[in-house]
Parts: C-alpha cells; structure tokens; sequence
C-alpha cells in the first residue's frame, strides 16, 4: 500500500476518509476466498441468466437413444452430451445450468421472506418488551428445540411437497435466529442517546424502529442473509433429495439426485455432477459469507 | 449449582409444552378431515365416520382435546401407527438404537478427528496444515451430506468393494436383539464374523454423519485455542519453562474445551436432522427414515409422536449439555 501514499500527504493532513463503500472493499478484497467466492458466485448468476443461450440442450427434451451416455472423456461418450446423459436421455450439462436458476430463486426467496418477518418480529420484539416480547422469544425457542431440516420437513408434510411449499417451510425454519439477532441489536440501540434524541424530537415508534434504529443494526443481518441463503440452497437440495421438494422433472440438483440414486453403482455421472453443483455453489456462498463478516463486523464469530 | 439446575429447568417445561402444543396443532393442520386422512384411501361411512369422530375426542371442544392429548403423552400414549397399528412409542424405542448407534458413533468420530486437529491447526497458524485443515472444514461445513454419502457408496462399495451399501449387518447373521445396539448384540452373540460385519455396515454412515460435526468441532476448537494461546496465563505457563505440550494439552485446552463443548452439544439436533438423511441412503433402520417412511404414508400419528420424542430427546441433551458446560465452567454456575 506504501506505492499508494500520495507525495503531497503531508500537506493535506485532513483527506476525507474513505467512503463505506471503499472501506468496505478494502477490507473485503483482503480475504482471498472471500473474492474467489464471489467470483464464482457472479459466474453462477450468470449461468443461471443466460440459461437459454448457454446451455447446449433442452433441459427436459429425452434422446430417447442415448440413456446414460457417459461424460465425453470416458469410452462411450460423445462431445454433443459434455457431461454425459440420464436415465431417460437428458443433457445432465443443460439441467445443471437451468438448475442454478432454482438455487438461486431458492436462495433468493427464502432470505426475502426469512428476513422481512424476522426483522419485523425482532423489531416488534425489542420494542415492545413485556409479555409480547416473552410470547415471541417463548416461540423461537421452541422453534430452535427441532433440528431445522426436520422441522423443515414437518410443515413439508403439513402444506404437502412442492418447490413453493419448501422453500416457505425453510424461511419459517430460519426465522428464530433472524429474530434473535435483530432484537439483541435493536434492544443494545435503543439505550443509545441519538435513539432518546429521536424520541425527544416526537419521532413516532415506525419512524423508530425502521429509519431511527434499523440501519444500525444491519451488519450482522447482512452476514446473517448470507449464511442463510447457502444453506436454503443446502437444505431445499435435502427437500428434493427426499422428494419433498421440487418434483421430478425440475431441474432441481436435489431431486436430480434423487432420480439417480438408484444409478449410483451403474452410472456415477448421474449422481456426481449435480452434488458437485450443490458443494461448489454452497462452498463459494459460504467463503463470501466469511468475508462479509470479517468485512461487516469483526467482533461477529461464527459457530 | 443446585439454582443453577432449577433455573434451567425452569426454561425446559415451557419449551416442552410448546412442543406438545406444536404437534397437537400440525395433525389439525393438515388440510382435510383428520377421520378421512386415518381411514386412508379406502374411505369410511357416514356413520363410521361420526363414530370415529367420537372414539379420537374430536367432537370435542379443543381446549378438551388438547387436555385429553396431554394426558396421553404423561402416561406415555403417544397414539397407534395407521400402518401397523402399534404403539407408536414403542415403534420409537425399537428403532431408536439404531440412530443413538450411529449418532454416537459419529460423534466420536468427528471429535476424535476434529478435537486434535483444530488444537494442531492453532497451534501452527498460518501453516500450510493450518490452510489445508481450515480449507478442508469449510468444504465439509457446506457438504450436502446426501451426496457425500452417495459418493462414498461408488468408490468405497463400488469401485473397491470395501464396504456394503445398505443395513445393518449382513442377512448371513441373526440373533435376537438385547441390547438394540448391533455391536455390542453381535458380540453377544458371540457368532464368528458378526462383530466384524456390523463394524464394516457402520463405517461409511458413521463418515457420512460424522462429516458436518467432524468440520464444525475444528474450526471452533482452533479459533478457541488461538484466543486462549494469547492469554496472559498460557505466557506465565511458557515463561516458567513447562513443556509446550503440557502448556497446550493442559492450560490451554482446559479453558478452549469450554465453548467446544457447547458446539459439540448444539451438533445433536444436527444429528437428528442428518440421521434423516444418512439412514436414508444407507437403508439404516432407524428413527430418521422411519420418521421419513411414515411421512409418504400418511401416517400423522407416527409422525406426530415421532416428532414430539426427538425433540424431547433434543431439549434433553441440551439440558445435559448445559448441566455440564455449569460443571467445567464455575463462571456459568455461579452467575445469577
């Protein structure tokens, strides 16, 4: 960083300090992983975009005359299927790049809902304390007594399996920690004077919560979102994967797996590329995660 | 330490009995009369109907039905599988050793692995060991573990045929189930080769399982040796001249233990959520794919009951978990 001390540093002593932005990205682009995670991140958007233009094939039109092609590189396999076929003569390359669009959607979903009734129950919580605030917090706790995947199936069971259903049993799923995380913020602002300041001038209790006390508790929901939006990906892969999730012919990499277990000793292609699909996106979200935190807020340690 | 167990559980009951009020709530849930979802595909009368409405309580009011529900679950009346027509809860504890097994065996293996790796990973920070071990964790932390376990089953029972692909043990064994734990029945048994085939079924579950604790326990045991290697008291221990290893076998790792031990604990629930998917790969005959098996059948009272036991199991261990965390910790114990 010395190449970057201006020669005339000692004369504007005073130089504005960074924007958040900038002082963000400097802290960010020190963590490596965090950077390669983002990068591979960015390449699945883009994947999952631009679907139709790069995927080679259809992902649900069946070659009927080429069941399980292995991948190119082994005796047997051809060029036109990269990655090999399935069980009914579907490019497995064509449906892992229109499954990234499912992850995605997934992610994108179940941190939405999860962070909007999170925080608005957290909020709600650490305002109003008393009673209301011990009925919630009560509820979370029973909620975090289940294990999330099994509660997760539980209201699978309930509304029955589906992509939609799964996707709103994992945002229930999350809820408690978001919650959590927003009310122990909100509670630690709202002994601060510039809250009381706000108060005193007559801000009503909306203005409070969302303007006054909520953009100072974003740093550990930002890492929080993060987090979540790789194991929505990881646990709706799991829902599939069981058959609770999305259903056969979805392009989903959890119910990709499930339609080729029965495969695993016959055909490994089928089996190993989606999982692999699963691990990489998960692995890259979960490194961005890491830099975010390290970026965001150093006090935070991840369990 | 005596305040210390009534506070805690103090906490424990009203989180039990929501529970059974979330179990209670989730059969009614389900969209559809609950008589017509019991009798099946099959459907029942008019009359039949009314008369079964009678016989489950469900003309009632729900205040009463409830009341009746918990009754049943202190008298241990968890209701009847609409499959086979047992008990529920004694379903439950057949198969519950099975998962307990595999549960525990996997948990030794991810602290037996992970204790001294996170320790030997902090104490050489910025170690190529230290950025293979971490690198390796955090692959492990984002594994979708049913795929894992697939993947084990192609090279290990595939490729170098190593290892069975499903159950138990072999079908060449049978002996009446003592203890419930294949292990230790196979060794009562005292038939030659039985030990030996439970151990090479349990291997690749036990991995499978083990894998998201086995990455959770190291990284948090080398973030909490490296807080602890900087306290002034491992400085006087060095500065006095001890061993390194009795430094960080000792001083260090006493006080490191203490935040591992709750991971290790909050890693239970994981299990079970785990054991869902590991016995479903495996064939494994336990309480996760029973609990799965019951779901596509439509047996609610099965899934019902099953759901209420794991999570008592769940906020018991947690109980335990805390009770020992008071045990090593007389910070905790003593704080009011």
């Amino acid at each position: 960083m010395a190449d970057a001390a201006p020669q005339d540093a000692a004369t504007t002593p005073t130089a504005a300090p960074p924007k958040p932005i900038v002082e963000f990205w400097l802290y960010f682009r020190e963590n490596h992983g965090a950077v390669a995670g983002l990068a591979v991140f960015v390449v699945i958007c883009f994947l999952a975009l631009f679907a139709e233009y790069i995927a080679p094939h259809s992902p649900t039109h069946q070659y009927r005359q080429f069941f399980l092609v292995p991948p190119f590189w082994e005796d047997g396999g051809t060029t036109t299927y990269l990655l090999g076929t399935d069980a009914v003569g579907r490019d497995i390359l064509s449906r892992l790049i229109y499954g990234a669009r499912y992850s995605l959607i997934i992610g994108i979903i179940v941190v939405t809902i999860s962070l909007t009734l999170g925080i608005a129950l957290g909020l709600f919580a650490a305002f109003s304390r008393g009673v209301v605030d011990i009925l919630v917090m009560r509820m979370m706790d029973i909620m975090l007594a289940l294990p999330s995947l099994l509660l997760a199936v539980v209201i699978v069971a309930i509304l029955g399996p589906g992509l939609f259903n799964a996707m709103l049993a994992i945002s229930i799923v999350y809820l408690p920690h978001l919650v959590r995380l927003t009310r122990a913020a909100a509670i630690s602002e709202l002994s601060k004077d510039y809250v009381t300041a706000s108060r005193v001038s007559g801000a009503g209790r909306v203005r409070l919560m969302v303007i006054t006390v909520l953009p100072n508790c974003m740093a550990p929901l930002i890492v929080q979102a993060t987090l979540s939006f790789s194991s929505a990906i990881l646990d709706a892969a799991a829902l599939g994967f069981l058959g609770m999730g999305a259903q056969p012919p979805t392009p989903e990499w959890g119910t990709m797996l499930a339609e080729a277990r029965e495969f695993v000793l016959r055909a490994w292609w089928v089996v190993t590329f989606p999982g692999l699909a699963i691990l990489i996106t998960v692995l890259a979200l979960n490194l961005l995660g890491d830099g975010l935190r390290d970026a965001l807020d150093p006090k935070l340690k991840r369990m | 330490m005596f305040r210390f167990i009534i506070t805690r559980l103090g906490l424990v009951i009203p989180t039990f009995v929501g529970i059974t009020l979330l179990t209670f709530a989730m059969i009614r849930l389900v969209p559809g009369d609950p008589i017509e979802l019991l009798a099946g595909e099959r459907g029942v009368s008019p009359e039949r109907h009314a008369e079964l409405r009678a016989a489950y309580g469900l003309d009632k009011p729900m205040l009463e039905q409830y009341w009746i529900y918990a009754k049943g679950i202190l008298s241990g009346d968890l209701g009847k599988s609409i499959v086979t027509r047992q008990p529920v809860i004694d379903e439950f504890f057949t198969l519950f050793p099975a998962t307990v097994e595999l549960s525990f065996c996997a948990m030794l293996f991810a602290v037996m692995v992970g204790l001294p790796v996170g320790v030997l990973a902090a104490v050489k920070r910025g170690s190529v060991f230290d950025h293979t071990v971490m690198g390796t964790a955090l692959t492990g932390y984002s594994m979708p573990i049913f795929w894992w376990g697939l993947l084990l089953i192609i090279l290990f029972s595939g490729i170098l045929g190593w290892t069975p692909v499903s159950g138990r043990i072999s079908l060449l064994y049978y002996f009446e189930p003592v203890t419930g734990f294949m292990l230790v029945d196979s060794l009562l048994s005292g038939q030659d080769g039985a030990f030996s085939s439970a151990v090479s079924h349990l291997v690749l579950p036990t991995i499978v399982l083990g894998t998201i604790p086995l990455a959770v326990i190291a990284r948090q045991t080398r973030s909490a040796m490296l807080e602890v290697l900087g306290e002034d008291y491992v400085r006087t221990a060095r500065a006095k001249g001890l061993s390194p290893l009795r430094v960080i076998g000792i001083h260090a790792l006493r006080n490191a233990l203490i935040p591992v031990i709750t991971v290790i604990g909050l890693q239970v629930g994981v299990l079970f959520a785990g054991a869902v998917l590991t016995e479903t790969i495996f064939s494994w005959p336990g309480i996760g794919k029973w609990l799965i098996d019951s779901i596509s059948r439509r047996d609610y009272p099965s899934v019902q009951g099953g759901i209420l036991l794991i999570a008592t199991t769940v906020i018991l261990v947690n109980l335990l978990v805390d009770l020992v965390y008071g045990l090593v910790n007389p910070r905790i114990r003593h704080r009011r």
